[in-house]
């Protein structure tokens, strides 16, 4: 009886909270998906289809697929450097390891919009990179940088690197160093230790960097809106402006749900590798 | 060498950005682009500017208020999930907040707001943030938890203590740490905060977030960089300081 109470008074208040403002606000807007818009905003509570008929709509679609592409190149990208970069971090002395976690950290705790905003100053007409490729003689003319999906993607990546290379480095540290011995003794050069040893066991820690990385660069509508110009719209966007300008909330609600559902598969492929791997600890 | 190529480049590509906007705040021209000279005007322009001093207390109002809800709450909540339960559905809304879009989060409080009737200002700011801040200092004090002993709460219990005293005088102050760190946490998410502020500040109540992107959106000035400067600098001082005291409490 008292543990009872004990416990209804520890997880009460905050499960309460959590529940009234996120679980409840999250089934709102899963409802939402199946109503449809009143004539002057508000809703109307008939069941409708058409929310995810225009959803799958070309011009929406279309929006979609692009940001799909945009988050996976980035994520892409992030894996590419960041993988490498967990590894060196992971390999180097106590202090300097402190040092380096220190300094990728710090730019990701300045404000998101800062971040973004450095990146106008840089890759504008008249910014730093412009005036380096005329000054050199690259090019006569300063280029068309800021506004264009490799401008977005550099913005997300700036962003979003630092969530690739903490889940990396934790599993790279924490790393066994016996199994590479083992593999050495065995007769295996480091390059087909670290392809056969080293890299199947960090693939959750891959698996966790690529949903930091995908999740938030998906829904995102600020970098594309500054760097992208408003022309390369993503999915961030259309909700955003279904819910804050066109006010049809039904729409906006399933454009979001696409970004939720994207989300859920993610990180069921990632509990399904993670299981995967701890099987076969034990075969 | 060759293998830290992608290495330096990470670095390399975190901190440019950073350093131009830096060097770019103490420019005395008109561009925020192109240097012409040394000048801080743009810090004087800056410390006049009567929104971005509203913004500012805005926000701090926000992460204050939100950090206050979200510390005891999530305290609560990270002894009771520890000890208490093994559901696994509570232990999926706990850390729900941490890994959803915050888009998403954002259409679902200003539909909920809209719902209820509320009208919206800075305290629905607040409320919103403590949630994600709720999540926040639960995870953290977890991870404190798993550290430490049980045995010791239940010594207490043993020598006649209750559970509020065993509360109280046991877990509270071996937690405190954590608790420390998980406000901290929540803090700085908050002050960080766009988007959710974004769709949920009402239109006379703009927190810091708000006013750097109107600005930001209607035009470049300098001011921003020399703004934020000033961001960079506080929270890089701040980062240190934690990063001094984790070392220094560490070593006790």
């Amino acid at each position: 009886m008292k543990a009872k109470l004990e416990r209804i008074t520890l997880l009460g208040p905050g499960l309460g909270y959590l529940t009234a403002l996120m679980v409840v606000p999250l089934a709102l807007v899963l409802s939402y998906t199946i109503f449809q818009r009143g004539r002057f905003g508000g809703l109307v509570y008939e069941p409708t289809t058409e929310n995810f008929r225009r959803a799958v709509d070309p011009l929406y679609l279309d929006v979609l697929v692009t940001s799909v592409w945009i988050a996976g190149v980035t994520t892409l990208l992030a894996l590419l450097i960041g993988y490498p970069t967990a590894y060196v971090i992971a390999h180097l002395p106590k202090r300097a390891k402190t040092i380096a976690l220190v300094a990728l950290v710090l730019p990701f705790w300045t404000n998101f919009l800062i971040r973004t905003y450095a990146w106008i100053v840089l890759l504008s007409p008249a910014g730093l990179v412009n005036d380096a490729l005329t000054g050199w003689g690259l090019v006569d003319e300063p280029l068309q940088l800021l506004y264009t999906k490799p401008a977005i993607i550099a913005g997300l990546l700036y962003s979003y690197l630092p969530l690739m290379v903490l889940p990396l480095y934790a599993s790279l540290e924490k790393q066994d160093g016996h199994l590479l011995e083992a593999a050495a003794n065995l007769g295996a050069r480091p390059a087909r230790a670290f392809w056969t040893v080293t890299l199947p066991l960090t693939l959750p820690a891959m698996l966790t960097g690529c949903v930091f990385v995908f999740v938030p660069s998906l829904g995102n509508f600020v970098v594309p809106e500054l760097l992208g110009g408003g022309r390369t719209a993503m999915v961030g966007n259309l909700v955003r402006d279904q819910f804050l300008k066109a006010r049809d909330w039904p729409f906006g609600a399933t454009l979001a749900l696409a970004v939720v559902a994207m989300l859920v598969v993610l990180l069921l492929i990632q509990a399904w590798s993670g299981r995967r791997l701890q099987g076969s600890d034990h075969a | 060498m060759l293998k830290k190529i992608p290495f330096w480049f990470a670095y390399v590509f975190l901190y440019v950005p950073i350093l131009v906007v830096v060097v770019m705040s103490v420019n005395a021209g008109d561009s925020p682009y192109s240097w012409s000279g040394f000048g801080l005007g743009w810090y004087a322009e800056l410390a006049h500017d009567q929104e971005i001093r509203t913004g500012l207390v805005n926000t701090l109002i926000v992460a204050a208020g939100s950090t206050a809800i979200a510390t005891v709450l999530g305290t609560m909540l990270a002894v009771g999930l520890a000890r208490h339960t093994r559901s696994k559905v509570l232990d999926a809304i706990a850390t729900l907040p941490v890994i959803l879009p915050d888009i998403v989060m954002a259409i679902g409080l200003l539909a909920f707001y809209s719902l209820i009737q509320l009208t919206l200002g800075l305290y629905s700011v607040l409320l919103a943030h403590a949630v994600f801040g709720t999540a926040a200092v639960a995870a953290v004090v977890r991870t404190r938890l798993t550290s430490a002993d049980p045995a010791l709460e239940e010594a207490s219990r043993d020598l006649g203590a209750n559970g509020l005293t065993t509360f109280l005088r046991i877990t509270l102050p071996t937690l405190a740490p954590g608790i420390v760190a998980g406000a901290l946490l929540a803090f700085t998410l908050s002050v960080d905060e766009f988007v959710i502020a974004f769709f949920t500040a009402g239109p006379q109540s703009p927190t810091l977030p708000i006013v750097i992107y109107s600005m930001v959106r209607f035009g470049v000035t300098p001011e921003i960089n020399a703004l934020a400067t000033v961001l960079l600098a506080v929270t890089f001082t701040a980062i240190l300081a934690v990063q001094r005291l984790t070392r220094l409490t560490e070593r006790r």
